[in-house]
């Protein structure tokens, strides 16, 4: 670790911080309709919208008729995306000629892309069409982001209003999340990218000669559009098949930055809307130090397990002041890979910036780790806020007892029939991850597509579920994804992690909203205090950790300690 | 009933519980508790291991028989935990029964002939009419029609002073097996056999009509899911240890899930929740829900009635406020005078204060006492020529033959001070020669101002309810440091401040006793009734208060607060536990496989399986442990939330992530120096 390391982390967290107050801020007026500076502008395109469609912007939905409108939503998206791949070959702006996706593999994806998940078993470049990225992972892109916040709102709705019977209206929240947030943000970023340095073009790959003479492929592409809205919809899914980690996608250390803070931006930036909303900033801000103290914690975590080396290079005659810089690119180096690898990982965008597969074990474990804590740390667009108010449910309705009074979060009574939502909610995690990857540990078949042995060979299964399940779409590396078993199986994870986690999620809001807000007193518990916040820490840390805990240390803790004996498979 | 506080664990209910627990092992009465329930499915599948084990190797059983022996202990230890809590319950229930033996009625037959018929007490329907003579036992719950008598209620209040019930009124309800003791009543009976009050409390005492409370049902679906998720753990890690190079057991996954899932806290759940309507009883309350045990855990805004819980009901001279030409000591002689025949509150507090403050001493008879009559409105006595005479103001102007501009200099100033200061003003006068004014208050009970300021701490606001007008209810209520008040409040007023509050999302609690309290009692969150109360009360509330102690609603906030927070502060013990549980039994299963592992064994345990065995048993015997807090409860103080939590935070949350890494180690020790394994 080296002091310049950690400068560049404690400046990447700074400027984090700087974009919350004015979006969040701006997100709130948004979606509580008041006008904001773009209401001059697109106003009329949205009214034009809704009258296109039949949309009445003035009629709210209760919490199940949310739930179905999103649902229907989304499974149209897939339907089409499905389809998109499926006949890609008849399709427009395919220079390259790339045939039909296969049918396992059009399924993982479209489901992929729908779940804001991006798991990509496909190589971008080698198997996409510009149409299908554009038309279709784009779209999804921006639809799936948009989702997440018209849930979040919905849920925020729930905490801000008392007595009341609806959540708002699902195709207002998502016709403004992508017109007024994601759309303008995307072309701000889209253009810093191309300054930056990243290709925007509908050409085809450019066969070069290099210097030594070699022929090399260089894959084109409209890359920087994608790009941005990759990191702001908490996406992840690259152009390239290596992600963030190709010079194409991440050039420099300016483009590694704003490709971190833009996956921050949105997601962070709706804690603050919450806070707002619900009249209470200080509650935003709450959450907002909960997260920061894991992304900054992980980040410490990786950076100095990756810094202290594997020993076993050691012994190959690698220098150890060097550490482990396997699976990292010398332009970022251990300090901002470990500070991508934390937020990618407890964001739920799940671009990378060097390969998980080649960390340490213990480096490995922390992105892990993140992932099976659910979508909290801020978790994707949306999808974040939810998962947070999930835990800080649980947090008050354990701890809260303690103050002698029944648990209520933000003047909402937390009981039964909350407790039972949260519940099956919660229950998703443990059960794909862990079901499919005790599965796949058994079944021959999806042995065969391991790359290593041992506990990182477990690790690659394990981490592949739970990128899966909690709609993060990093990969470890090393896993062959693209089996039917794991296409198929992989699908099934992320579709429960994202509707199986949601729908129960709309259900506790419309039982929250339904409820008068309770005023609050010197005997409440307060939950927008460093108390709080440590509480919340410590409920995330024990309850995550207690699920996962056997099958991390058959994985990558056993990797860790037995590397450091020296010990591989 | 005035129970001395027995010993939280004494043999007499201890022994019985045995048998009680063992019966409670019934898997049919167990299902409803799923934690404990799956704890009892792992220990019959474990048990069917051993047995296997023993048959295929004698010697082989010795590590799966001690298991499957722990896991039945802890299932045991639950069931047992909640028979004590009940049983404790049952004790008092069974002095109750003794008042409930059949009885003879009189009752006044339908045609209405004068001739009484005896019938069965149990016969009795809503609507009869029954006479009780003095002797007699009161047959059922009614209402006295006719007469009045005085009733020995000792069999549920436990006091023994009689009291009095009459027609009409808000003293009109009688309880079935309570006696009554001199003359006659006519009493309709109004709750059909069976459903008495005597019948009620017995049931809720024994806790046969238990309802699991609102909160205690969604603990539970909380328990239930961790359950579950410990369930998917624990399976799936036989898949992943096969992966790794390791068969697990029945024997040892089942060991790893009874430790995980949270055991200690299902196990104590419903005894704690007994223990909280028992710890009610113990302050002479009967809860008829359990639900307002909760709902007085949470409540914002006390609604107290100002006579009897914040004063001591009556007035008390404080000051003795003398005209000008007249001196203090004469002034208090003369009202010493006046008054010590008047055998009033007020009287004799008048006597009180003029012998303190001015030493007088004991004056020779009277010859003449004047007793208070309505018409006048003056009590006094004629004393050597004297003719002393105390009373309201006018009544003494009138008796003096003065009119209010008349009276001596400074007699008006004094009536307006003490006006202004919200006591009561007391004229006294020697025949036409007014000499002043004694000051007479409502003394605030002592203490009282403390305990309110506790409150607020604790975030509830306290409300004076009064009929007094503003200006005596706004010094009263600043004196006793109440948060608000309601003057001149009539009960509608009641009502609609608890109506107006509720709409802010305020909890309220309020006692009554009155029919016209009913409907306020019926509206708050928390009604407590008193016993000495009307039965539209009684039915209306809530709970019902025995002693009939107005400020019996601090108490039973208190008692909610606590019944919550032992529920909170044992939960998040059992989840924190599961911390060390993983680090004793997590390199044991895998050791042989990894030996790595070992790094993670922080406890340094003897042998995997002394290890394995170490966590059941600290698993089973923290139950046990932890009974005495889960049937006295947490402390409560009366501090803010946030230090209230910190405290237990750290107690519970913090203790309970340690304590079980030094209890396992010790346990372990153990374990292996008497060569379990």
């Amino acid at each position: 670790m080296t002091l310049v390391g950690w400068l560049q982390i404690a400046l990447l967290f700074g400027l984090a911080l700087v974009t919350i107050k004015p979006l969040g801020l701006f997100m709130a007026r948004l979606f509580q309709g008041e006008r904001t500076f773009l209401s001059p502008a697109l106003g009329p395109v949205e009214r034009g919208f809704y009258a296109l469609s039949g949309v009445r912007a003035d009629k709210e939905q209760g919490w199940l008729a949310y739930a179905l409108s999103m649902l229907a939503f989304n499974l149209a998206g897939f339907l089409l995306l499905y389809a998109m791949l499926r006949l890609q070959a008849y399709l427009p702006l395919n220079p390259q000629g790339f045939g039909a996706v296969a049918p396992d593999l059009a399924f993982n994806t479209a489901v992929s892309f729908v779940t804001n998940t991006n798991w990509q078993a496909y190589g971008g470049e080698t198997t996409l069409s510009h149409f299908s990225q554009m038309a279709g992972l784009t779209v999804q892109n921006f639809l799936s982001g948009a989702t997440g916040m018209a849930l979040a709102i919905a849920f925020t709705r729930a905490f801000a209003r008392g007595s009341a019977a609806t959540l708002g209206n699902f195709w207002v929240d998502m016709t403004r999340a992508t017109l007024y947030v994601l759309l303008p943000l995307a072309i701000i970023v889209a253009l810093a990218f191309v300054a930056l340095g990243l290709p925007q073009t509908l050409d085809a790959s450019l066969t070069v000669t290099t210097l030594e003479g070699a022929q090399q492929t260089l894959a084109m592409g409209p890359i920087a559009s994608q790009e941005a809205i990759k990191q702001l919809g908490t996406n992840g899914g690259g152009f390239l098949n290596a992600n963030a980690a190709h010079p194409f996608e991440n050039p420099n250390a300016f483009s590694n930055y704003l490709n971190i803070l833009s996956m921050l931006g949105i997601t962070t930036a709706l804690f603050y809307t919450f806070g707002q909303m619900v009249g209470d900033r200080r509650q935003g801000w709450a959450f907002v130090t909960t997260i920061m103290l894991f992304l900054i914690v992980g980040t410490g975590i990786v950076y100095q397990a990756e810094s202290a080396g594997n020993p076993i290079h050691v012994a190959l005659g690698v220098d150890p002041a060097l550490g482990n810089m396997e699976g990292k690119e010398v332009r970022f180096g251990q300090a901002m890979t470990a500070a991508y690898a934390a937020v990618t990982t407890g964001i739920s965008d799940g671009g990378v910036n060097g390969m998980h597969g080649s960390f340490t074990g213990l480096g490995g474990l922390v992105p892990m780790f993140f992932m099976q804590l659910g979508e909290v740390l801020p978790g994707g667009v949306g999808s974040g806020l939810y998962g947070m108010l999930v835990f800080a449910i649980l947090a008050v309705f354990v701890a809260g007892l303690m103050v002698g009074r029944t648990p209520e979060l933000l003047g909402k009574k937390i009981e039964g029939r909350e407790m039972k939502l949260a519940m099956l909610a919660i229950l998703i995690l443990p059960l794909a991850i862990l079901g499919f990857s005790a599965t796949s540990a058994l079944l021959p078949v999806a042995l065969a597509s391991l790359s290593g042995a041992g506990p990182h060979g477990l690790s690659e299964i394990l981490y592949a579920y739970t990128s899966a399940t909690a709609n993060n779409g990093s990969a470890f590396g090393g896993l062959s994804a693209n089996t039917p078993w794991y296409n198929t199986t992989l699908g099934i994870s992320m579709l429960l992690g994202r509707f199986a986690y949601a729908v129960p999620v709309l259900a506790i809001a419309g039982s929250l909203a339904a409820k008068p807000k309770i005023a609050p007193s010197a005997g409440t518990f307060a939950t927008n205090t460093p108390l709080f916040v440590g509480l919340l820490a410590a409920i995330i840390l024990i309850i995550g950790g207690l699920q996962f805990f056997p099958a991390l240390a058959l994985g990558p803790i056993v990797e860790h300690i037995q590397m450091l004996a020296g010990q591989t498979y | 009933m005035k129970r001395q506080t027995s010993q939280l664990l004494d043999r007499t209910i201890l022994v019985p519980a045995i048998g009680e627990a063992l019966r409670k092992l019934d898997p049919r009465r167990l299902y409803r508790n799923p934690v404990i329930f799956v704890t009892e499915v792992v220990a019959a599948l474990t048990t069917l291991f051993f047995l296997r084990d023993l048959a295929t190797n004698p010697s082989g059983g010795l590590f799966s028989g001690q298991i499957a022996a722990w896991l039945w202990f802890t299932v045991f230890f639950a069931t047992f935990a909640e028979s004590v809590a009940e049983g404790r319950g049952k004790a008092q229930a069974e002095s109750l029964r003794r008042a409930k033996t059949d009885l003879v009625a009189h009752r006044v037959p339908a045609d209405g002939s004068s001739l009484l018929e005896a019938v069965s007490a149990s016969s009795l329907k809503v609507g009869d009419i029954v006479v009780v003579e003095a002797g007699d036992l009161i047959p059922g719950d009614g209402e006295v029609i006719e007469g009045i008598a005085s009733v020995n209620e000792s069999a549920i209040t436990g006091e023994s002073a009689p009291v009095i019930r009459e027609a009409g009124g808000d003293r009109s309800a009688v309880t079935g097996g309570t006696q009554v003791l001199s003359d006659a009543i006519k009493v309709r009976i109004t709750v059909p056999p069976g459903g008495t009050f005597l019948d009620r409390m017995i049931a809720l005492i024994e806790g046969a009509e238990r309802q699991r409370t609102p909160n205690e049902i969604a603990l539970s679906i909380l328990l239930s899911g961790l359950t579950l998720i410990f369930l998917i753990a624990v399976v799936t890690l036989g898949g992943l240890a096969v992966y790794s190079g390791t068969i697990l057991s029945v024997t040892v996954l089942s060991a790893l899930l009874v430790t995980l899932i949270p055991t200690t806290i299902g196990g104590l759940l419903s005894a704690i929740g007994i223990a909280g309507m028992d710890r009610l009883v113990r302050f002479n309350v009967i809860a008829i829900s359990g639900r307002a045990v909760e709902a007085a855990g949470d409540v914002d805004t006390l609604l107290l009635d100002k006579t009897g819980t914040i004063t001591f009901g009556n007035r008390m001279a404080s000051e003795f406020l003398p005209v000008t030409g007249v001196s203090a000591r004469e002034l208090a002689e003369a009202s010493l005078l006046a008054s010590l025949a008047d055998e009033t509150p007020e009287g004799r507090s008048i006597v009180a204060l003029a012998r303190g403050e001015f030493g007088l001493p004991e004056p020779g008879q009277p010859e003449a006492v004047v007793p208070f009559a309505a018409e006048t409105r003056l009590s006094g006595v004629d004393l050597g020529g004297r003719r002393l005479r105390k009373g309201a103001v006018d009544s003494v102007l009138k008796f003096s033959g003065l009119s209010q501009d008349e009276a001596p200099h400074g007699f008006r100033e004094s009536v307006e001070k003490v006006a202004r200061s919200g006591g009561t003003p007391l004229a006294v006068t020697d025949g036409e020669r007014i000499l002043g004014v004694i000051h007479l208050k409502d003394v605030v009970k002592p203490g009282i101002k403390e305990r309110f300021a506790a409150m607020r701490a604790m975030g509830i606001r306290t409300v004076m309810v009064t009929g007094d007008n503003p200006l005596t209810a706004a010094a009263i209520a600043s004196e006793a440091g109440v948060d608000d008040f309601l003057a001149e409040a009539k009960p509608e007023d009641k009502l609609a401040y608890i109506r107006k509050e509720q709409k802010g999302g305020k909890l309220i609690a309020m006692c009554g006793d009155g029919t016209n309290d009913a409907p306020a009692l019926a509206q708050a969150d928390v009604g407590v009734a008193m016993q000495t109360g009307t039965q539209a009360a009684r039915e209306a509330a809530n709970m019902v208060d025995l002693d009939s102690s107005p400020t019996k609603l601090i108490e039973i906030v208190e008692i909610g607060k606590q019944l919550l927070m032992t529920r909170g502060a044992l939960t998040t013990f059992s989840i924190a536990n599961d911390v060390a549980k993983y680090f004793a039994i997590i390199p044991a299963l895998f050791i042989a496989a990894y030996p790595g592992l070992d790094a993670l064994n922080i406890m340094g345990l003897g042998s995997p399986n002394s290890a394995i065995l170490s966590a059941v048993i600290f698993n089973a015997l923290i139950i046990i442990a932890l009974i005495p807090l889960a049937l006295k409860g947490v402390r409560y103080r009366a501090v803010g939330a946030a230090a209230l939590l910190r405290r237990n935070l750290t107690v519970y949350g913090l203790g309970g992530l340690i304590l079980p890494f030094a209890g396992i180690k010790i346990v372990d020790l153990v374990v292996n120096s008497l060569h379990l394994v």
